[in-house]
């Protein structure tokens, strides 16, 4: 108590707050231009160009990276890893603070977001992707926000509350499985229907595949790095269970990481031989392919096995890095990059500064509440009082 | 079946709504059958 | 079951569970044939579009012919345009194209579209309800045509504008704007069906004249607007790459995987659940017998010194009251043999 009245009396304007603080003010600003003057006013988009960075950067790379929850979720609740189970609650909350802000920035991009609810409540699209992936977001949110409220609950006191939803573990690890399979891999089939405006090396029947692959390299990576940052900046809200697991974590998920990435830099190889684009290699798109391929899946997969065969943490760490810059550059290459190849330049998409002012507000706005809630609810640590938390 | 499609856009606008009835039907009963498979092991 | 399926194949309407669907159409389903090569680029078609459908003024008038000098697009305020083309070589004249939605028998738009906003009509027009749009442009990635577009200077009441055929004027029996002001009949109207045979016939006639190619009679499986050149369709913007494929089979492959998800995840995750619950099970138990024959063989090693040990004590014992009996009886000796003397 005394704590909390020193900190507001002196420390407010710690440089976080104060960084964090301006962001949220222009994106407040840029906000309010959205809503009065239209996505023209804040957006370079187009009738060409559809969907930018909102789509590309919010929506695409967002869920790619909140996938850490359904990953951890299963490695110990169904497949039995109990040494990982520090990794959960705090894989939880960056999945759920993951898709809730994904919600939060398509009702920016969305033309009337106020209709979102549209497709379940009025008519349904059913032969659109859009369809199962806008179904399967709405479900997995409120999947995530039941298994990461027992944290909220032991939080407020609520044995009984909290009792009951924990039963539930398994069924929602399981039910998060399924949805988290079928949205992953359905963003990538959105693109299916537009093999004309698509690069070749990029468009494959193979697409959902190759998404619901990356989603699961991106969690473990998110994992291994969310892990980091929350030892270097929060580490007196661990536990003495975290403190020793998370080496452990770090070295199993980034073992799992590198296997995945060996078997999806396989069937990528597949995808080009499937399609026989073995040409395309030597186009300028084919080197930014190749670029792609080996500098942010292949190196990755190699320096995952290296650190884990060595032991060295620190090496893991970076190549988590890599490994989730390569997940963006996929996504942006699929989206924005590789899609209207075709088109001049004069016709191609570049970001108005507004909109990444709002992706990158969105962001904040996730390591805000993130900040906010492991520092007062059990994520780091064990709640003495519940301490037979499976 | 009844209803004429003239088109595969109309034909799997039916297809897909039945399936996606089908897919929650499917899910909330493997949940009741599993409860049923495993209710005695539990309360033995 | 057999008899069935050949008669409705002989009837060719209702559609069972085949396994190979092909989907005709409506039978009646209107169109409109484009002859780039009667095609004067006046541009007259955009202004009956414009005065049909109540469009705002251009920002130059429809007589003005230098807006031909760029290439242009549909865009919110304009349901088609005109462009034109300089040939590559050979025909002196330049040629022109009329740029509007393509009504297609399997529209992208209206299979991509997740509230249906979409409908293709029966008159062959594929018409949009703004009242249930979202406003998530998908449609605008599915259009292989690019062509609908958004208002995005418009804050809380954004459309997707296109051509509608003159849908409502189509269902009154009337022509559709851009048609009926044709001053050269470079737009022809009628069944999708007569048309083929019309622009079939045309190219018959005169093959010298034109590419021996219909566009857009399977384009992307298919669309209302039909188009003849007399230059390859690529040198009036045209896509030629397009492919056959309707959009809704493009994704129908991903679709189907969604209820083989649904039904055997949930299998196969128990069942993983159940095999590592098992191996957790069998592990403890053989951890409770190793522990159990560990305490057992403790305890008979622990019993085995205690009664070794409990055996010298007695030993010693006995030893000990043996010696305290000699010692007593060679005490006893003694005294006898003092006595004595």
């Amino acid at each position: 108590m005394s704590e909390k009245a020193a900190e507001t009396g002196k420390s407010f304007f710690t440089p976080f707050n104060v960084v964090a603080g301006i962001i949220i003010i222009i994106g407040l600003i840029i906000t309010v231009l959205r809503f009065t003057g239209g996505l023209a006013s804040v957006t370079n988009l187009s009738d060409v160009n559809p969907w930018g960075i909102w789509i590309g950067f919010d929506l695409l790379v967002g869920v790619a990276l909140a996938a850490g929850g359904f990953v951890t979720s299963a490695a110990v609740y169904l497949f039995g890893m109990k040494k990982y189970h520090s990794a959960v609650r705090p894989a939880i909350l960056t999945g759920f603070l993951g898709y809730a802000l994904v919600v939060l920035a398509l009702h920016y991009d969305v033309g009337r977001p106020w209709r979102l609810p549209y497709p379940f409540l009025v008519q349904q699209g059913t032969t659109s992707v859009l369809f199962e992936v806008a179904g399967c977001v709405a479900l997995y949110l409120t999947v995530l926000f039941i298994e990461f409220s027992p944290a909220a609950l032991e939080w407020l006191g609520l044995r009984k509350a909290r009792r009951m939803v924990v039963k539930l573990t398994l069924l929602l690890t399981i039910f998060g499985v399924v949805l988290s399979t079928l949205h992953q891999s359905s963003l990538g089939a959105l693109f299916l229907i537009a093999p004309s405006k698509l690069h070749p090396l990029w468009y494959s029947t193979y697409l959902p595949v190759y998404f619901f692959i990356t989603s699961i390299i991106a969690g473990l990576s998110m994992v291994i790095f969310e892990s980091t940052l929350s030892y270097r900046y929060l580490s007196h809200k661990m536990d003495e269970a975290h403190l020793k697991e998370k080496n452990d974590v770090t070295l199993g998920f980034g073992k799992a990481a590198s296997y995945v990435l060996a078997g999806y830099f396989a069937i990528k190889v597949v995808g080009i031989s499937t399609g026989n684009h073995w040409h395309l290699l030597g186009t300028s798109y084919g080197l930014w392919f190749l670029l792609e391929l080996f500098g942010f899946v292949a190196l990755p997969c190699f320096l995952y096995a290296v650190g884990v065969r060595d032991k060295n943490l620190k090496l893991i760490k970076w190549t988590a890095v890599l490994a989730i810059l390569g997940i963006i550059l996929n996504r942006f290459n699929v989206c924005l990059i590789a899609f209207n190849w075709h088109l001049p330049s004069s016709e191609r998409y570049f970001p108005h500064w507004m909109e990444i002012g709002i992706s990158i507000f969105i962001v904040t706005l996730g390591v805000i509440f993130f900040k906010f809630i492991v520092t007062r609810m059990p994520i780091l640590y064990q709640h003495p009082e519940y301490s037979d938390s499976h | 079946m009844d209803g004429t499609f003239y088109t595969l856009q109309e034909f799997m606008t039916h297809t897909e709504g039945v399936t996606y009835v089908l897919i929650v039907a499917i899910l909330l009963g493997m949940l009741g059958f599993w409860i049923f498979l495993v209710e005695r092991d539990e309360n033995e | 079951m057999g008899a069935a399926a050949g008669l409705s194949t002989a009837y060719g309407s209702s559609v069972h569970a085949a396994a190979n669907k092909y989907f005709k159409g409506y039978p009646d389903s209107l169109g409109i044939l484009f002859d780039s090569m009667l095609c004067i680029g006046c541009r007259k078609c955009e202004a009956g579009c414009n005065k049909v459908n109540g469009l705002p003024p251009p920002d130059q008038p429809f007589d003005d012919l230098t807006v031909l000098n760029k290439k242009r697009r549909t865009d919110t305020r304009t349901f088609t345009v005109v462009n034109r083309y300089d040939p590559p070589q050979g025909i002196p004249p330049p040629l022109f194209r009329k740029i509007q939605c393509n009504h297609c028998l399997e529209p992208a738009c209206a299979s991509a579209c997740f509230v249906k906003a979409f409908t293709k009509t029966k008159q062959g027009s594929v018409v949009y309800d703004a009242s249930v749009c979202v406003g998530c442009r998908y449609c605008m990635i599915a259009c292989p045509f690019e062509i609908p577009t958004y208002e995005y200077d418009k804050a809380l009441t954004p459309r997707i504008r296109k051509c509608t055929m003159c849908h409502p004027r189509v269902v009154e029996g009337k022509l559709p704007g851009c048609v009926e002001i044709c001053p050269n009949e470079a737009l022809s109207f009628g069944k999708r069906k007569d048309l083929i045979k019309i622009a079939r016939e045309r190219i018959r006639k005169y093959p010298d004249r034109y590419v021996d190619h219909i566009y857009g009679e399977h384009e992307m499986g298919g669309t209302s607007w039909l188009y003849l050149s007399g230059v390859p369709f690529n040198a009036l913007g045209m896509r030629e790459d397009l492919g056959v494929t309707p959009a809704p089979e493009l994704t129908a492959g991903a679709l189907s995987v969604v209820p083989m998800v649904a039904g055997l995840w949930p299998v196969l995750l128990t069942g993983l659940y159940a095999v590592s619950k098992r191996k957790e099970k069998i592990a403890k138990l053989e951890q409770q017998q190793a522990v159990a024959s560990t305490l057992e063989k403790a305890n008979s090693e622990a019993e085995a010194k205690l009664s070794k040990a409990l055996a010298n004590a007695q030993k010693e014992k006995d030893a000990a009251i043996k010696r305290e009996i000699k010692k007593a009886l060679e005490e006893a000796k003694q005294t006898q043999e003092t006595e004595d003397s």
